[in-house]
């Protein structure tokens, strides 16, 4: 395997998406976007859909479920659940990482 | 059969049949997927599953594979099967990841998928200290190139990547024109666990032990805070598990975060005459049934 010479790189960060920006990121399509928005899985910061921005916390799930749902088959519904599922388990980490700093320290 | 590798890592037996082979690909996507587990050692899993899935789900590749090893896609003396692209099954979580075929494959020719820029994505763990400080940090890829004869290999890239101030977790950021073929390089931000601090989204959590007198009487307590101690206000009565929010001192950025000490109240390991007598003066001063909801 080659190697290349290590560089020194500055990066943007990425702030709100808008829709086609969006779907440009994730690499699929306005539809499977609307369909993640009414499944709840994201929610854009503005109501009208030609206006809609999508913060970095959704672009985040966004992408999530675009992995998700090509490494593991899954549709939209299913990743839906998978992600709520996930995030109350990672809830229930930070909390139980509080109890166990309060019993074991 | 010269390596075993592949069958190792998809966890079946060399005569494995392809639905075996398919169900232990599932099965271990699920539990190793970056997502759902987080952590190298899951996610190292996940590729050589990935990986092992690849060569063992096409009968040609894995009859290939069998018989020539890890160098089954390289050139031999007799006729083997073509390799073809090696982009298109999407396990990992870089490169492979923002093939626009897969994206076809799965969701039709939307608009997104004729569009799309061969961009390239990565994932670097950083720990909230990099966040707060902005430091530089190394990130090795694997960048998909065409060799002479038309084959994609894979070259590994080091970088020295600058985390801006303030990343948090599933932030995104762009590196432009730093991705394979000139398109741009995205890298998503994840968080090392912290010894003392809880990171959600830009707020922190930390517990904060006092002592029952401090709870009981409020007052000014050192507390720990990413960027130096700072005194705290304890107000009187404070309770168990109570939340204190010090606003602005989470993850910097335009919107900072905030910092929140969680109160755990802890009693002395031993205590001398004169506590317990003051103790003492204390039961009997107070009429106070923390049992009374039981029924005792």
């Amino acid at each position: 395997m080659k190697k290349t010479k290590m560089t020194a790189l500055s990066a943007d960060m990425i702030e709100n998406l808008t829709l086609t920006q969006l779907t440009v990121f994730c690499g699929t399509n306005t539809d499977w976007v609307i369909a993640l928005v009414d499944h709840g899985v994201v929610a854009p910061i503005s109501q009208a859909v030609p206006e809609w921005q999508f913060s970095p916390a959704h672009i985040a799930r966004a992408r999530k479920a675009s992995r998700l749902m090509r490494d593991l088959g899954l549709n939209i519904a299913g990743v839906a659940l998978v992600l709520d599922l996930i995030e109350e388990r990672d809830a229930l980490a930070r909390r139980l990482a509080i109890l166990d700093a309060q019993i074991y320290a | 059969m010269t390596d075993k590798t592949h069958y190792e890592a998809l966890q079946v037996a060399t005569d494995a049949s392809a639905d075996d082979i398919k169900r232990a690909y599932r099965k271990m996507a699920r539990k190793y997927h970056p997502d759902i587990t987080p952590g190298p050692k899951a996610e190292a899993t996940f590729k050589a599953a990935g990986a092992a899935y690849d060569v063992l789900r096409d009968p040609e590749k894995r009859a290939a594979y069998d018989k020539y090893g890890a160098d089954w896609d390289q050139p031999h003396p007799e006729p083997k099967p073509q390799s073809g692209s090696r982009w298109d099954s999407g396990f990992a979580f870089e490169d492979r990841d923002v093939d626009p075929q897969m994206f076809r494959d799965f969701f039709g020719q939307g608009q997104g998928a004729r569009s799309m820029q061969p961009d390239q994505h990565a994932r670097i763990e950083i720990s909230l200290e990099d966040s707060i400080e902005g430091r530089s940090l190394p990130l090795s890829m694997q960048m998909p190139q065409l060799d002479k004869s038309g084959r994609v290999t894979m070259t590994r890239r080091d970088i020295s990547l600058r985390i801006p101030k303030g990343a948090m977790p599933g932030q995104q950021l762009r590196l432009q024109g730093q991705g394979a073929r000139g398109g741009d390089l995205f890298v998503e931000i994840a968080f090392k666990p912290h010894p003392i601090y809880q990171v959600e989204g830009r707020d922190l959590y930390v517990v904060l032990p006092v002592t029952p007198w401090e709870a009981a009487l409020g007052g000014k307590v050192k507390m720990p805070t990413p960027t130096g101690a700072v005194d705290l206000n304890i107000p009187k009565n404070a309770g168990q598990d109570q939340k204190l929010r010090l606003r602005g001192r989470g993850l910097p950025g335009v919107a900072k975060g905030d910092l929140y000490a969680v109160i755990r109240i802890v009693n002395p390991p031993k205590l001398s005459e004169k506590a317990r007598e003051l103790y003492q003066n204390l039961a009997h001063e107070h009429t106070f049934n923390p049992r009374s909801k039981l029924g005792v």
